[in-house]
């Protein structure tokens, strides 16, 4: 189990989380459906707007997923930021993972390690974590 | 009157692995009991003590069902009913 992903999604999402500090920020990279390749980032809204906790907005979440449907993709990467602590799933993450199909993404945007990049991934099903191998590509994206 | 409910991954050990079921309900609390009777333990995922659980949103068409007196919601006939999980954590 790995996860493949262009190097313009690693930049964007660690940017995302510097922007957003000291909040956690959080979004999705769709895929074709069945490819499990992260071709189109979609930054979301912390409805939560706090530093140790993150929410999709539920209005957003439905349209996220009418959005998946439409258009035959599916969720490939969950991601969000931790801002004080390292980029590994915490008890709230594990405990609300609701994708078993989906990439858990974490980076920290702790300041103690900056500028350093902690950006780690995760499946996280039925309670139980398992860190993945994370490749960089350098390609662009191709997608529509 | 039969309403579709559209079933997340995570709880579709409970359906078959349908993607989406029908139901009957003119309230979400009656939607849920048959949705259970049907379906039986996708109820205990759906409420806690009594109540709608905090990080699972269900929306009635297009509106989250918070919004419109939670379990006591009514539902009519077309109404489509979508469940998500709450994408959401620390």
């Amino acid at each position: 189990m790995s996860l493949t992903i262009s190097r313009v999604f690693v930049d964007a999402i660690v940017a995302q989380s510097r922007a957003e500090y000291p909040d956690e920020c959080c979004g999705a990279i769709l895929g074709p459906v069945g490819s499990g390749t992260p071709t189109r980032l979609l930054p979301m809204i912390n409805a939560a707007h706090s530093p140790t906790f993150y929410e999709f907005d539920p209005k957003d979440l439905l349209a996220l997923y009418r959005e998946v449907d439409d258009n035959d993709e599916e969720i490939v990467v969950i991601y969000h930021s931790h801002t004080e602590t390292e980029a590994y799933p915490s008890r709230t993450d594990i405990a609300y993972a609701g994708e078993p199909g989906a990439h858990y993404v974490l980076v920290s945007s702790r300041k103690e390690i900056a500028p350093a990049i902690e950006f780690r991934s995760y499946r996280i099903i039925d309670g139980v974590v398992t860190e993945e191998e994370v490749s960089i590509t350098e390609e662009s994206i191709s997608s529509p | 009157m039969s309403i579709e409910v559209r079933i997340p991954t995570i709880l579709r050990p409970f359906t078959k692995d349908q993607k989406a079921v029908v139901a009957t309900g003119a309230t979400l609390t009656v939607l849920i009991t048959d949705l259970d009777q049907q379906y039986p333990g996708i109820g205990d995922r759906l409420l806690e003590n009594g109540a709608l659980r905090r990080f699972i949103n269900i929306y009635i068409n297009d509106e989250d069902v918070r919004f419109l007196g939670s379990l006591e919601a009514p539902i009519k006939d077309g109404d489509s009913v979508t469940i998500l999980p709450a994408v959401a954590g620390g």
